[in-house]
């Protein structure tokens, strides 16, 4: 493996293990506090141990999350110190703001997870609250950076120099907004699918159906709302894409000619070198209105782009394809389930509704992997889009191929550790929770 | 505005060192008990590190934040000659941070247990000494950016005696600060005088090993005395340090807890202080032409007013908080009764 592709590979792996600590540390403190509020305000003890179960996979997943962050924050310059040199300074605003997020968070979460019983109660609850508030707050300003990697600003670039720096211009850049928008539901929609589903599983099996069915409804509200939101947010996406980043939406969508009324690709398999997608649906003019709000309009195609300015088209095209069909199926099941709130709610215990949450726990997270790929891999060959390629940020150091396989190692088996914790954790809640008088003052 | 972001490395490093070392400590000293004693010292440290190791660990992103957004150059520069260490160091953190907690938040209590210790007292040893490594090849004048050999440019940079040296010096300190520290926590007075034991001697093995550092820095030919002893700041620092070690043991023989604490705390200080002195501004000393310095090698000053701004606005939210959360957790000790719990149920 050469050198620069295990780099992108290393990091590519870094960061995607890490997405997914990040959005169950997002979001998951909000679903205790739910809890968390039902105790205090309703004395319903199954509230109360929920609250703590969760807890304690919550304190796993933040572990993990933190460690991997750390990696991250040194790998930035491990791998790509040409870029870091330049961007730092520019890009830096909303990861310092972000240290501050992280710390408060840090702080909050040792009161919330060792202040049971130590603290007043409504202390307690509101240092779960801190604890959810600034990791949103910190998922929303590190896509700052991202964002600012896909739209540069707060800085003049001439003849390779970065002249007259602004930080905080940097930091508001082009598509913050919808880049951050965006991660936040899908956080949401990721994090709720996936633990609605996994209680879903254990209502199916009969376990403690008390215990898992509210944990289900708290889980299921938030991931559902978010998930009909996201389509939205989607292709509010979609039409700042087109506006900032032609080449990108031209990767992600196949679109190989520019056309005025252009057809919307669904599915097929893009043939780089003939410049065609075999096997495709295609609607005509709907991406025309996809991208620029109306029928007619011309969109660029990977023609109007430099050779060698060319994204990948294949990984970017497929990954979209997979977040939209799952973003699609997300939202229909929340739809349905919306549906049965409303008016049918006995089909809220019934199996197949169970069934449907169950096939849906990778599904989020699926989408946010996807999501990335068609964020990044369309931003190629880019670092910082039109300003510095990626090939020319990366460290000198050779033998990263070996970096990489020893973090794909690591990351491998703390994965398997975690969903074998999970699993544990998981099983001894009837143990825990369901006599009481074997448990005493736990 | 510089001094500021200049003033706020330093905390971050100094903190680390104090709050982040007493915690590699505590994994340490596992490391070096005899097992008859291993479980009374894991549960003594393990109640007293939970719920604040996150926040120790803080300090080391700040810093880390603060190199690439205010010291561009000089992040980048020892990412690239130092980035065999680093790497080492971060699978310490990963190892470390993710034992730690899996082993407190595993429901089921069985051989798995083991198995995390194992590996958090040993993650606690490599990652001081990679830190301690790294410290010293900034120092040490190896690391050469222009070297086109990998053996230059990637491995000599940090691979000779004075980093293996002050690795060394590392882990004891860290082991140093974790006894003392310890001794407030016990409670009953067997594990006190088990701690104070310790504490004895810990101090004499981290005496040695700053013996060591001086040896190995003479065989690599740095002027490390001179450094340290040329001015009156540095000199007396180290005169400072060793008085106050009578003044540690006195307090401990006399039973107090926080007043060695404090000393414990003062002797890392003066040390930090009679480095850094004549170093400053210098961070990296580079093999040929300029040293990297915090004054020259800086960002932009926009960047680091906002840098700076940031920094203080952070502080007004961070340090009440970090206070009360210190605090609010000196005297505990109830969550250890949890962990027993499921165990028992389990049986
Ligand atoms: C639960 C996850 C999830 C779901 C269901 C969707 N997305 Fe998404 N999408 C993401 C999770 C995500 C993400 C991982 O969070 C990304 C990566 C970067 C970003 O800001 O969000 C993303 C990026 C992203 C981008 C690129 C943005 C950029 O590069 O700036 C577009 C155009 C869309 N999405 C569009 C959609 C559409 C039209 C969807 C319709 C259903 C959709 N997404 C569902
Ligand atoms: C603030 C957040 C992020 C920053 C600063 C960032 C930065 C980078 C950098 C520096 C690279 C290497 C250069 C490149 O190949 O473009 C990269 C590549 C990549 N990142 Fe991101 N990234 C962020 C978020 C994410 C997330 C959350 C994912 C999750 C999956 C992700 C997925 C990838 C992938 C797949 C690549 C490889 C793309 C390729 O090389 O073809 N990124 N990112
Ligand atoms: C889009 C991508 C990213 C998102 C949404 C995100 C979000 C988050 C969130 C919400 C947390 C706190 C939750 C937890 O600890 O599990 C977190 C932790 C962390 N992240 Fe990220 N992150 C991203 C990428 C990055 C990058 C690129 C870096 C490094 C430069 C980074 C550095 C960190 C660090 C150091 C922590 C640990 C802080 C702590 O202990 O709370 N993250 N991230």
């Amino acid at each position: 493996m050469d050198d620069f592709l295990a780099a992108r590979s290393q990091m590519a792996l870094s960061l995607g293990f890490h997405i997914i600590f990040s959005c169950i540390g997002m979001v998951m403190p909000f679903f205790m506090a739910v809890a968390h509020y039902k105790w205090l305000r309703g004395g319903d003890e199954t509230y109360r141990n929920l609250t703590k179960a969760w807890s304690k996979g919550v304190a796993i997943f933040f572990a993990v999350g933190a460690v991997s962050g750390t990696v991250l924050s040194f790998e930035l310059g491990l791998l790509w110190p040409k870029f870091m040199e330049h961007a730092g300074p520019i890009f830096g605003m909303p990861f310092s703001l972000e240290g501050t997020a992280f710390f408060i968070e840090a702080i909050a979460l040792g009161f919330f997870l060792y202040g049971w019983g130590r603290f007043h109660p409504w202390f307690h609850w509101f240092t779960g609250v801190v604890v959810g508030v600034s990791g949103l707050a910190s998922g929303i300003l590190v896509v700052a950076a991202n964002a600012w990697m896909n739209s540069p600003s707060g800085f003049d670039y001439v003849n390779g120099q970065y002249l007259n720096v602004d930080p905080v211009r940097a930091m508001f850049n082009d598509a913050w907004l919808s880049q951050a928008l965006h991660m936040t539901l899908a956080a949401f929609a990721a994090t709720g699918f996936a633990v609605a589903g996994v209680h879903a599983l254990m209502v199916l099996k009969r376990r403690n159906i008390h215990f898992h069915f509210r944990a289900f409804q708290i889980a299921a509200v938030f991931g559902t709302v978010a998930a009909v939101l996201q389509p939205l947010s989607g292709d509010f996406s979609a039409k700042d894409v087109a506006r900032r980043q032609p080449a990108k939406l031209a990767a992600m969508e196949a679109h190989f000619h520019t056309e005025k009324s252009a057809a919307l690709v669904l599915g097929g398999l893009p043939n780089e070198k003939e410049q065609r997608v075999d096997y495709a649906i295609k609607i005509p003019g709907a991406l025309s209105f996809l991208a620029h709000g109306n029928f007619e309009q011309e969109v660029t195609g990977l023609d109007r782009i430099p050779v060698a300015d060319r994204p990948p088209v294949t990984v970017p095209h497929l990954a979209f394809q997979l977040m939209v069909g799952l973003g699609m199926f997300m939202m229909g099941l929340a739809l349905l389930y919306f549906w049965a709130l409303w008016r049918r709610p006995h089909w809220l215990r019934a199996d197949w509704l169970l069934k449907l949450f169950v096939a849906a726990i990778p599904a989020g997270f699926i989408a946010v992997e996807a999501g990335w790929t068609v964020t990044e891999v369309g931003r190629q060959p880019w670092i910082l889009y039109g300003i510095m390629r990626t090939r020319d940020a990366v460290t000198p150091m050779p033998g990263i191929a070996y970096s990489f396989y020893l973090f794909t190692a690591v990351y491998l088996s703390l994965s398997l550790v975690v969903i074998f914790l999970l699993y544990r954790q998981i099983k001894m809640v009837p143990e825990l929770y369901d006599r009481p008088a074997l448990v005493g003052a736990a | 505005m510089q001094y500021v972001v200049i003033i706020y490395l330093c905390l971050a490093i100094w903190l680390y060192l104090l709050l982040g070392g007493a915690d590699f400590g505590a994994g340490i000293m596992e490391l070096f008990t005899r097992s008859k004693n291993r479980s009374a010292a894991r549960q003594t440290m393990s109640h007293a590190i939970g719920p604040i190791w996150e926040a120790n660990h803080m300090w080391l992103i700040i810093a880390v934040v603060i190199l690439f957004v205010g010291f561009p150059r000089i992040y980048g520069v020892m990412s690239v000659s130092l980035h065999i260490p680093l790497v080492v160091m971060l699978l310490g953190i990963i190892a470390r941070g993710t034992a730690f907690v899996f082993r407190h938040y595993d429901a089921v209590k069985d051989r798995m247990q083991m198995l995390y210790n194992r590996i958090f007292a040993l993650s606690s040893a490599v990652t001081p000494f990679f830190l301690g490594v790294i410290a010293a090849s900034v120092l040490a004048g190896y690391v050469n950016p222009a070297a086109t050999d990998f053996l230059t440019a990637y491995v000599w940079s940090w691979l000779h005696w004075f980093a293996v040296a002050v690795g060394a010096f590392t882990v004891a300190l860290c082991g140093f600060l974790a006894s003392v520290y310890s001794i407030g926590e016990t409670h009953n007075e067997a594990d006190k005088r088990y701690f104070i034991r310790k504490t004895r001697t810990m101090t004499i093995i981290t005496f040695l090993a700053g013996a060591l550092v001086f040896v190995a820095a003479g065989f690599e030919g740095i002027p490390l005395g001179p450094w340290i002893f040329g001015n009156w700041v540095g000199s007396s620092a180290v005169g400072l340090a060793t008085l106050s070690l009578g003044g540690l043991f006195y307090a401990v023989s006399r039973g107090h807890t926080v007043l060695p604490r404090l000393l414990a705390g003062f002797q890392v200080t003066m040390i930090l202080l009679a480095i850094g002195y004549r170093h400053f501004p210098d961070f990296v000393v580079l093999r040929h032409g300029s040293n990297l310095s915090l004054l020259r090698d800086q960002a932009p000053a926009a960047t680091m007013q906002a840098l700076g701004w940031a920094l203080l606005l952070g502080s007004i939210f961070i340090l009440p908080a970090l206070y009360y959360l210190y605090y609010s957790f000196q005297h505990e000790a109830e969550e250890v009764a949890e962990g027993t719990t499921i165990a028992a149920v389990r049986k």
